[in-house]
């Protein structure tokens, strides 16, 4: 697999990634986790509104908005995370998925890789356990959106 | 040269009081200068691999659970020359006084005690609460890395077998008292995996046949540092049933949980003879011919026990 078939902003992340050694993809995966944006107000007290993906070691919770496209355009997908500050590889995770895909089109997220995380480099130094987190963010923002988009279609 | 031992009342009642350490003694090492002039060595040990780059106690150095201390390629401990030039570059010496402190109640510190234990390192304690308790003091926290001078470590050969278990040890040890520190779920065979550690799973779920579980946190306080040693008594001696002198072995789903039992047996109790099984629920839980017992009761050892039974003929 290579990344020409991300979108191209989760291309870019992963070539990112991919340009360094392993001890600065660590620091950059740190980077990712300082920058996850807060909740928007709307979700904030509302913890029932937001999914636990229980394979993450650490709490993690996320969920999924559609907003309508402009004239014609197709609607973006926005995703929101939740991790504790004490949990910055989930934080680091969620940081370069909401990077790389919030705002994208439903069939753009779809047709991203399962097995994405792994082009990230970081397996050898993050251990299997800790992938498979990302592995599972990934796999449940997938559904979401695929669910969502059968119910809107 | 060693560094002074902490005295308190709730230290001196256990057996090993040199082994833990308080966070009030440790502000004050830090602030005395004894980290900096190289007489204390402080390590953070956290299961997640960037908590340490979040914030660490200032001067402390970090070593990660998988990438120092585990071999990449066997299923095993780093070799004696891989561990010396990581304490050399540590800056940790073969006579420094190591304090290591980390996330979760100091599950994976213990962990990291117990590998610095293989090697013999004489004067490693362990930071009573750890992380969470030194940051829900409000206490000084940095991102500063240290690049302390190199230590000077020579390459000592592990020597496993005083408190590390192999699972023929274990076939072997069937009858005499085992410690399972997995969760209730675990232990009965409700679950093969920890909730949330689905990739560490086994084919079948279950106990050691005899064990006694004794899930590891209860030996832990809220704050994270450990019970007194009467909680402790309470919890092992008469619960689990232990007694004075017991060839002990303790194991959990890879190891870590169990390091934090091993330490409470070992230095707070005293207990002279316990090992880890740190091949634990991942390898028992898996292997062929080994006998387990499902459920809440601790069972019986089977008569005929075919593992070793194939293995001696």
């Amino acid at each position: 697999m290579n990344t020409d078939s991300l979108p191209a902003t989760l291309a870019e992340i992963v070539d990112d990634f991919q340009a360094l050694t392993e001890p600065e993809r660590l620091q950059l995966l740190l980077e990712f986790s300082r920058g996850l944006p807060e909740l928007p107000e709307h979700l904030k007290d509302h913890p029932e509104l937001l999914e636990q993906v229980v394979e993450c070691q650490s709490p993690l919770f996320l969920t999924i908005e559609t907003e309508k496209g402009d004239g014609g355009a197709p609607d973006s997908v926005r995703l929101y995370f939740k991790a504790p500050p004490e949990a910055p590889t989930t934080r680091g995770f969620a940081g370069v998925l909401h990077e790389g895909l919030d705002g994208l089109s439903a069939q753009e997220i779809l047709a991203v890789p399962d097995d994405m995380p792994e082009l990230l480099g970081l397996t050898r130094a993050i251990t299997p356990l800790r992938m498979r987190g990302m592995t599972a963010m990934l796999g449940r923002i997938k559904r979401k959106v695929a669910a969502s988009a059968r119910f809107q279609g | 040269m060693p560094y002074p031992v902490e005295q308190n009342e709730k230290f001196s009642a256990y057996t090993h009081p040199e082994r833990l350490v308080s966070t009030e003694w440790l502000a004050a090492a830090i602030e005395s200068g004894a980290v900096r002039d190289g007489g204390l060595v402080v390590v953070e040990s956290d299961e997640d691999v960037l908590l340490y780059e979040t914030g660490h106690i200032p001067g402390s150095v970090k070593i990660d659970w998988h990438t120092d201390l585990n071999d990449e390629v066997t299923r095993d401990y780093v070799d004696g020359e891989a561990f010396a030039a990581l304490a050399a570059a540590k800056g940790i010496s073969r006579d420094s006084t190591v304090v290591i402190y980390g996330d979760k109640s100091n599950w994976w510190a213990a962990y990291a005690l117990w590998v610095f234990t293989l090697f013999g390192h004489e004067d490693v304690r362990l930071l009573d609460g750890g992380r969470d308790k030194w940051i829900s003091e409000g206490r000084e926290l940095t991102t500063d890395v240290p690049s302390p001078a190199p230590g000077n470590y020579p390459v000592v050969e592990r020597n496993d077998a005083p408190i590390r278990a192999f699972k023929e040890d274990v076939l072997a040890h069937l009858g005499k008292p085992l410690i399972d520190v997995r969760s209730p779920e675990e232990y009965t065979g409700q679950r093969t995996h920890m909730p949330a550690y689905p990739e560490e799973g086994a084919l079948r779920g279950g106990h050691i046949p005899t064990a006694a579980s004794i899930p590891w946190a209860r030996a832990a306080a809220p704050d994270g540092t450990y019970r007194s040693r009467e909680e402790l008594e309470a919890l092992y001696l008469g619960e689990a049933g232990l007694t004075a002198g017991d060839d002990v072995v303790a194991y959990c789903r890879i190891g870590e949980r169990s390091s934090h039992t091993w330490f409470a047996l070992k230095y707070l109790l005293g207990f002279d003879t316990v090992r880890n099984y740190d091949g634990s629920w991942t390898e028992w839980g898996n292997a062929v011919r080994v006998p387990i017992v499902k459920g809440a009761d601790r069972g019986t050892v089977p008569s005929s026990r075919p593992a070793t039974a194939a293995a001696s003929n």
